[in-house]
């Protein structure tokens, strides 16, 4: 019977064009406007780091001065960035299953080939520990080894992207190319990896892309770099040379680690206070003790990366569908009624109020999932519309397998919503009242 | 076949109570060709209703073929209505998106039969009224009469023991009305149970029986008097 039922959905829809197109037009644009906000909403709100995200934590330290917190989140809490010599204090720690120190600047890069022009490319300064920390994938070779962290050894891992400009794809590890003019050897291509939001660097934007490329942190560190990004200082400072800001209180670099277990977040806990009790006796750490570790999902929500906008937005955009269901009730209704004489004539013939039910629910249905199809185009449009109206969304406007898969059951749900009350009342009808009037 | 006891059927509006049927009984047996006839209002539709399943009584007992069908749930009261009645409508009541062999396929899908059994059936119902031609054609590119006869192929498909007539020719002019009628009689020929509601007295006199309906009860029940020959000479002209 389902087939006769999809054949005769159909023929219902075919036989007023206008009011099928009104109902699935209706359903389109509520999904359409809801799912291209949900689908911001979702890839915003999402685990980049799906599986140990609760066991990676951002680290902050309150070195900021006596009169004020760093910020005013929670009522006061320390700053978001670290120092860079207390930031070094913690990687002397083998506490951590995984940690590093890390911050993002450009450099120039050219590789031998003469033909392939001078780029300013984005690059990474970390320790080897943030790719097991961050789980990157690699296609070729790895991540350097400790000794290349602490020479800051002249190497580099490349981004997929990068290793299909430079080297067209090809395995490059073992090659060179050059960054300011100095060689580094290549020792690592990374597959696509894009965690959204690029949760590890908030300062540079959570939905901008990850870096071309990762070199030894203490890369910049020899050349005397700064970092790009925010630097925040809560006292002035005379800073005579490069060695003056690697000592200042300046914030400017950020910290990770993965601990893996309740005994080792307290042991690090008690690292960082140690440390911290200890630069008090040096005048340092002037506010009351303040050391946190933060885990990702946590740390997205403490720096508000979805903001409170957002949210209305997808609210908004839910209360708009349901008005488009509102309307769509309206059109069913009108459309059910009218087909009330051929409803008593099959009562007549022997259709149950079930069957009646029935034919009427797979009509609904077949709205529904013209319009969710209807839907999924709009939301692809208005996704398309967002990433070429604002920079920095071009990863994050993207319908996936799962939003899609959304899209189609939020619209049978809204059809079978919106066709709840029309169906129920066609069932109602007095068969007989009807045979007359056809 | 059909046996109604002191059926009732009040309608009401609020305070106001129309009484449509009142204590009507009636016996039809097996392969009768039964005309009920009566003025507007006098419960001819109530009745065919009732008898139809179409509508519960308000009060009375109900046999239809032996099952006591007055106090039946819908779904048992659609089934027997599949399975036992068939219906011929004045207005034919085609469904008009359907092409004919699909408008008589209707009944048979909610039988449950193979599409093999149904197709059988829905060629032997047109053959029956002389439409197989037809098949594909939509109602409305057919003439009324031709209309009728699908609808009458339809009513016959799923093989009703009773077949319900409202005023079968009403929409039809003499001619295609004489070849309904004969269709019917055909039909009840075969043994099938009609009962029609007709206001014609030309037609209800074709009836075997004639049951006159006036103001919610069975009024007068005598057997049908012979036409005047005149009319016979009239119909056979026209004919």
């Amino acid at each position: 019977m389902l087939s006769y039922y999809i054949r005769l959905a159909w023929l219902s829809l075919k036989r007023n064009p206008l009011l099928s197109s009104l109902m699935v037009g209706a359903i389109a644009l509520g999904i359409g406007v809801s799912m291209t906000t949900l689908t911001l909403f979702y890839v915003m709100s999402s685990d980049p780091l799906p599986f140990k995200s609760d066991r990676v934590f951002a680290v902050q330290m309150d070195t900021w001065g006596p009169d004020e917190p760093a910020n005013q989140r929670g009522g006061g809490s320390p700053p978001v960035q670290m120092t860079y010599r207390d930031a070094m204090a913690l990687m002397e720690s083998d506490i951590p299953t995984h940690q590093a120190t890390m911050l993002h600047r450009g450099f120039a890069v050219r590789t031998e080939d003469e033909n392939v022009r001078l780029q300013r490319l984005a690059a990474r300064a970390t320790y080897n520990g943030f790719f097991p920390m961050f789980d990157v994938p690699f296609i070729y070779g790895g991540p350097w080894d400790d000794r290349a962290d602490e020479n800051a050894d002249q190497v580099v891992v490349l981004s997929k992207e990068s290793n299909e400009k430079f080297f067209g794809g090809q395995d490059s590890v073992g090659n060179t190319i050059f960054l300011d003019s100095v060689p580094f050897r290549v020792v690592g291509v990374i597959d696509s990896w894009q965690p959204t939001p690029v949760f590890y660097d908030l300062n540079n934007g959570a939905w901008s892309s990850t870096e071309d490329m990762f070199v030894p942190f203490q890369i910049p560190i020899t050349w005397e770099y700064g970092a790009h990004g925010s630097t925040n200082c809560w006292k002035p400072e005379k800073l005579e040379n490069y060695q003056d800001s690697l000592q200042s209180e300046c914030v400017w670099v950020q910290h990770w680690v993965q601990l893996d277990s309740a005994e080792q977040r307290e042991a690090f806990h008690a690292f960082m206070d140690g440390y911290a009790n200890e630069q008090k006796e040096f005048g340092r750490f002037q506010r009351p003790l303040d050391n946190r570790t933060t885990n990702v999902m946590d740390w997205l929500e403490y720096m508000e990366v979805v903001g409170d906008d957002n949210r209305l937005l997808v609210v908004l955009s839910l209360m708009f569908l349901l008005i488009c269901l509102l309307n769509t009730v309206g059109l069913m209704l009108a459309k059910f009624l009218n087909r009330a004489p051929l409803v008593g004539v099959r009562r007549a013939l022997g259709a149950s109020k079930r069957d009646v039910a029935l034919q009427h629910g797979v009509e609904v249905m077949f709205i529904g999932l013209l319009g969710g199809l209807g839907g999924l185009v709009l939301s692809y449009l208005g996704l398309l519309a967002v990433r070429n109206w604002y920079t920095g969304y071009e990863y994050l406007a993207r319908l996936n397998p799962e939003m899609i898969a959304t899209a189609v059951v939020l619209a049978l749900a809204a059809a079978v919503i919106a066709g709840l009350y029309p169906t129920w009342h066609i069932t109602r009808i007095q068969p007989a009242v009807h045979l007359k009037t056809q | 076949m059909l046996s109604m006891k002191s059926i009732t059927k009040v309608y009401q509006a609020g305070v106001i109570e129309t009484h449509a049927l009142r204590s009507l009984s009636l016996e039809v047996e097996g392969g009768e060709f039964v005309a009920v006839t009566g003025p507007s209002g006098s419960g001819k539709t109530t009745f065919l209703n009732i008898a139809g399943l179409l509508e519960a009584p308000s009060s009375g007992s109900y046999i239809l073929d032996g099952t006591d069908v007055s106090t039946m749930r819908d779904r048992a009261r659609s089934q027997t209505r599949n399975e036992k009645i068939g219906f011929i409508f004045q207005g034919f009541n085609l469904i008009p998106d359907l092409n004919i062999f699909d408008n008589v396929d209707v009944p048979l899908r909610y039988r449950g039969w193979s599409g093999k059994e149904r197709r059988e059936r829905i060629d032997e119902a047109l053959d029956l009224v002389g439409l197989s031609a037809r098949k594909q054609h939509l109602p409305s590119q057919l003439s009324g009469g031709q209309q009728q006869r699908v609808a009458i192929a339809r009513a016959l498909a799923g093989n009703p023991k009773l077949l319900l007539a409202d005023e079968p020719t009403g929409n039809l002019d003499s001619l295609m009305a004489r070849q309904v009628m004969e269709l019917l009689e055909e039909i009840n020929a075969a043994g099938t149970t009609i009962i029609m509601v007709t206001h014609d007295p030309e037609l209800a006199r074709r009836a075997g029986r004639n049951v006159h309906l006036l103001d919610g009860q069975v009024s007068d029940f005598q057997p049908i008097e012979p036409p005047p020959a005149e009319s016979d000479d009239a119909v056979a002209q026209v004919a």
